[in-house]
């Protein structure tokens, strides 16, 4: 095992590839025997399709006949729209129709409370890159000639630039809804008192920091092929680089006016998503009505211009946390505010807003909490759910203001972390039920791989490690519209040649979704994952999967297929142990055959039981779904932050700073993640690494900059100008998988693929601030931040770099719900939005 | 009206094939369009990215800017023509064994450098590899999955009887 731990960084140039014959065993030792397919580290089941090309993306697909459609997108960020005449484009030879707003009046969007949406713009534009004309045409370049042809008078508005401007002017109004001006949403709520609190406290600290919005740069551009079959069928079949097949369901069935059974989507593979293919897209119905009044096959391809413009990507969030802390570290209270930058339209914002508040107190115990949080409406690309939701900034703010903590108290920052972590199965100040906590054992890991206590604070200048830790939520606990029904629902029928379809409305974009559904069937039946074939994401032919959002894939829908799988296990069981004269309860399915635990040789091949099981019963098909535990907190604003279980990471990050250009650069992290249990080893690796390089680019690099002046046109909407890191910036990685069950996860299973990312930001930041004693409170963290804020030290001014000033915001009556440990049930009481629930319990 | 076709001949994945198309096309669309080989895929059509990469006379190109009448007479080789006999090359097998391919959208491009990495260099450093792979973009994978995959083919094509250590499956102890 030394030898092991000594190859804990791999070096460049260093040895990836082991070649002797004691490596490695299929499965780890520490792994319970009992799981024959769970925890191994397997190939994808849609592996080869992809190594050898032969997956079909959205732009893929080609049909007979087919059309191409383009869209004519708003030069400006602000504008009514006075006039448009498309009679021109319309008589070019070779288009076939032209659609502007009136000809998709009905609203839409992802969030019931924000149907702000139109195909494409009937009366105002938005930002620069709004679609106002769909074209399409036998071919793309004749739709994109038709484009120059229509003539649209804009009338121009004064745009809101950004989040500050918004608050400032309430005027013009980009939306006429929200809490007033240009202020989408806000949010006031509180946990206990946490004036009270800061009056125990030994030390109290406020900080100022900024997250800059960032994108979620698929590799795979926004396809959508549409297919009509008109009446008595009428019927549109809509292909779509689409995580969330359903909601892009009832938007279609919505706009479209369509009976939701004429509507069919599928959603093919996508080549990457992070968030950005969430929300239904003005493309996807835009090319769907192309196909209705054309009667032929439509598709649509975004450049990578239009990508930009669709963004939905990370809101620029500026924050301010307040904290108070005993001596020991402990905090007594703590009160964060946040402020977004929403863009355009509202997209999952509200939900944004929200978990920018939410999960503060899942980490560290937080015993009273205030948070206070509002969305700006701005003239830009709408922004939304990138990897991690709305918890990056946040996280950022909070690890590096514990960091700041740390230093006043004398304390190191993994100690004071580890002394004052949240309790496993417990609830928090803000209602959330914890269940799995391996928080300390991950920082335990990092500490130990990365020599922590050799490096902190010892290292020459110039260099520096820094520590962070996050959580994520393995699924949202409540649906996007309200309902009681499952969130994630599974068909499974048995072949009687012994194979097995699995059929789920879940979404695959690389995270490796059907396989998991393959490997826990085959888990639970005793089959090989690779005689198991996988359909998904197709709502003619799979029940509902809400989508590939939220971490949520994994736990919900194998919850639901260990369900289906579990109930065909006991059909055939019954039959097979009718035939074996034995009780069901001595029966084993493993290794493809039911046998007899107490004398294995004696048994049937898997297909010889579902065929007497076939001959007595029928068809064998069962069906499993999977609805997550109802919240614990009850008050208006409780549905964003509860979840089946939470994820943990601690990360560990090593800088070298030039200070003579500012440039920093990481060339490792240490990562530990708890991912409650791994399912496919592969893929949890593969989801760790890739937040680690995600979470090092936002650190870094990565930014939605926009002109400074008033044309609020998008600086960089390309590949090279947005700054992504190559294989020349990506960082080594020491990866640590912790596996801390979770009684709610199938197997104990949580999320791995967004949590690893969200403590890169802070560790980068702290690290920087112990090569070169500077804060840069803002991320990215550009070489022109650090060499502005090594410049005032060098003047004996503040050495950092970050904002200054958190607005005046009006913030409605705070909702007062007390904590658990102050008697409360969850609801809220007094003022603000909670006083009509008391008044209601009050009376009844 | 449609511009007016020309007909060349090339080498394409070891057999020769003709194809007529509009002279304004690039490789990237003659292979997707004319010749319904999906497989080489497009992020941004402007040389930004690498997703379009395929070999013309066993050398990386991104295909978006080469004209597809500029490759009469050569050989092109795209991910189509990387598994001989019903059989993965030994990348494409080390990409699927590792993960190596998750959304699998830039893998045929990367498949294709790798390749023409290991023809020139096969035991290529760790650095030799990122440099390789440097004009090429991936969202998913953070890249690390890549150089072992790359590693563990080029071992196994040296001969090697090569498996992935357990820390690239499984990570740390």
């Amino acid at each position: 095992m030394a030898s092991r731990k000594k190859a804990a960084v791999r070096r460049s140039g260093g040895p990836a590839v082991g070649k002797t014959a004691e490596q490695p065993t299929a499965r780890p030792p520490d792994r319970p025997t009992a799981l024959r397919v769970v925890g191994k580290a397997l190939r994808k089941v849609d592996a080869t399709a992809k190594v050898t090309g032969a997956t079909k993306f959205a732009d893929d697909l080609f049909l007979p006949r087919m059309l191409y459609a383009r869209l004519l997108r708003s030069p400006h960020p602000h504008a009514r729209i006075v006039r448009i005449d498309t009679a021109k484009a319309a008589a070019l030879p070779g288009v076939k129709a032209v659609l502007t707003g009136k000809d998709l009046p009905i609203p839409f969007g992802i969030l019931p409370v924000s149907q702000d949406e139109h195909a494409l713009a009937p009366e105002k534009a938005r930002f620069v890159g709004d679609p106002v004309a769909a074209v399409a045409a036998v071919s793309e370049e004749v739709a994109t000639a038709a484009l120059d042809l229509i003539d649209v008078t804009y009338e121009p508005l004064r745009p809101i630039v950004d989040a500050l401007d918004a608050v400032e002017h309430p005027a013009p109004r980009i939306h006429e809804y929200g809490d007033g001006g240009n202020l989408h949403k806000l949010i006031n709520l509180e946990f206990g008192d946490v004036e009270e609190g800061f009056a125990q406290a030994d030390l109290i600290r406020e900080d100022l920091l900024f997250f800059e919005g960032s994108t979620h740069l698929p590799m795979e551009q926004h396809a959508a092929v549409a297919d009509w079959s008109p009446p008595p069928d009428g019927k549109i079949t809509l292909w779509s680089s689409t995580q969330t097949p359903h909601y892009v369901h009832r938007a279609l069935a919505k706009v479209l006016e369509l009976p939701a059974a004429k509507v069919r989507v599928i959603a093919t593979p996508n080549g990457g998503a992070f968030g950005g293919k969430s929300d239904p897209f003005g493309h996807e119905i835009a090319v769907a009505k192309l196909a209705m009044v054309t009667g032929r096959p439509v598709k649509i391809t975004l450049t990578r211009e239009e990508v930009f413009y669709c963004h939905r990507g990370r809101h620029p969030t500026l924050m301010w946390v307040k904290t108070g802390v005993k001596t020991d570290g402990a905090i007594t209270a703590m009160h964060f505010k946040s402020l977004l930058d929403g863009g355009g339209y509202g997209s999952y914002g509200v939900a944004s807003t929200y978990y920018t508040g939410a999960l503060q107190t899942v980490t560290y115990h937080v015993p009273r909490y205030k948070f206070q949080g509002a969305r700006a409406f701005t003239n830009k690309p709408p922004c939304g759910p990138k990897r991690g939701h709305g918890t990056p900034q946040p996280r950022f703010a909070l690890e590096v203001h514990v960091d700041k903590l740390a230093e006043q108290l004398a304390m190191d920052p993994a100690e004071l972390r580890l002394r004052h972590l949240v309790p496993p199965n417990s609830l928090t100040a803000n209602w959330l039920r914890i269940g799995s906590m391996g928080l300390g054992r991950c920082i335990r890991k990092v500490v130990a791989g990365s020599g922590w206590k050799q490096k902190f604070g010892k290292l020459p200048y110039g260099k520096g490690v820094g520590l962070a830790c996050s959580s994520y939520i393995t699924g949202a606990g409540l649906a996007i519209y309200w309902n009681p029904m499952p969130h994630s629902g599974v068909q499974l029928k048995c072949d009687r040649g012994g194979g097995v379809t699995v059929f789920c409305g879940s979404t695959e974009i690389g995270q490796g979704s059907d396989s998991i559904l393959a490997m826990l069937v085959a888990e639970v039946l005793g089959v090989d994952p690779f005689d198991i074939a996988v359909v998904t994401g197709d709502t003619d032919l799979t029940p509902v999967d809400l989508g590939s959002y939220s971490s949520r894939v994994t736990l919900m829908t194998g919850n639901a297929a260990i369900q289906a799988a579990e109930r065909a296990r006991d059909v055939i069981a019954r039959h097979a142990a009718r035939k074996l004269e034995i009780p069901v309860e001595r029966l084993a399915f493993a290794e493809a055959r039911v046998f007899d635990v107490a004398d294995p040789g004696r048994g049937l091949t898997f297909a010889a039981a579902v065929q007497l099981a076939e001959a007595a019963e029928g068809t064998i098909g069962t069906v499993g779904s999977y609805t997550p535990p109802a919240s614990p907190g009850k008050y208006r604003g409780a549905g964003v932050g509860p979840s089946p279980a939470y994820s943990y990471s601690a990360c560990v990050a090593e800088v070298d700073v030039d200070p003579a250009s500012g440039i920093v650069r990481v060339p490792r992290v240490w990562i530990a993640h708890d991912v409650g249990r791994s399912i496919n080893a592969a893929t949890v690796m593969g989801q760790i690494e890739g937040s680690v390089y995600m979470g090092l680019g936002e650190a870094l690099m990565e930014e939605m900059a926009y002109r400074g002046n008033r044309n609020v046109v998008h600086k960089i909407p390309s590949l090279l100008e947005y700054k992504s890191p190559t294989t020349l910036e990506m960082c080594d990685i020491a990866t640590y998988v912790i596996e801390d069950p979770d009684p709610n996860g199938p197997f104990g299973a949580k999320e791995c693929g967004q949590g690893p990312l969200l403590p890169l930001p802070p560790a980068v930041a702290n690290a920087v601030y112990q090569a070169v004693g500077v804060r840069v409170d803002e991320v990215p963290i550009t070489p022109e931040k650090v060499l502005k804020a090594l410049k005032r030290k060098a003047k004996g001014e503040e050495p950092r770099f970050g904002p200054t000033a958190f607005p005046d915001i009006p913030w409605p009556e705070p909702t007062r719900v007390p904590p658990p440990w102050e008697g409360g049930d969850g609801k809220a009481v007094g003022g603000g939005k909670g006083r009509k629930e008391a008044v209601a319990a009050s009376k009844r | 009206m449609p511009d007016a076709k020309t007909k060349i001949a090339f080498e394409l994945n070891g057999e020769p094939v003709e194809v007529a198309f509009a002279p304004h096309k690039t490789l990237l669309e003659v292979l997707r369009e004319d010749l319904a080989l999906t497989g080489t895929k497009h992020g941004c059509e402007l040389g930004e990215c690498g997703t379009c990469t395929v070999l013309v006379d066993g050398k990386p190109m991104l295909s978006c800017l080469v004209l597809g009448l500029a490759c009469a007479g050569h050989q092109v080789k795209t991910v189509e023509g990387m598994a001989a006999g019903g059989t993965l090359h030994p990348l494409q097998e080390a990409f699927a064994e590792l993960g190596a391919a998750q959304c699998g959208y830039c893998t045929p491009a990367f498949l294709l450098a790798a390749e023409a990495l290991l023809a020139e260099s096969p035991r290529p450093t760790r650095e030799e590899i990122k440099l390789a792979l440097s004009g090429n973009l991936c969202r998913c994978t953070g890249y690390i999955k890549i150089y072992e995959a790359v590693e563990l083919a080029a071992a196994r094509m040296q001969g090697e009887d090569a498996k992935p250590a357990p820390e690239t499956l499984y990570g740390l102890p």
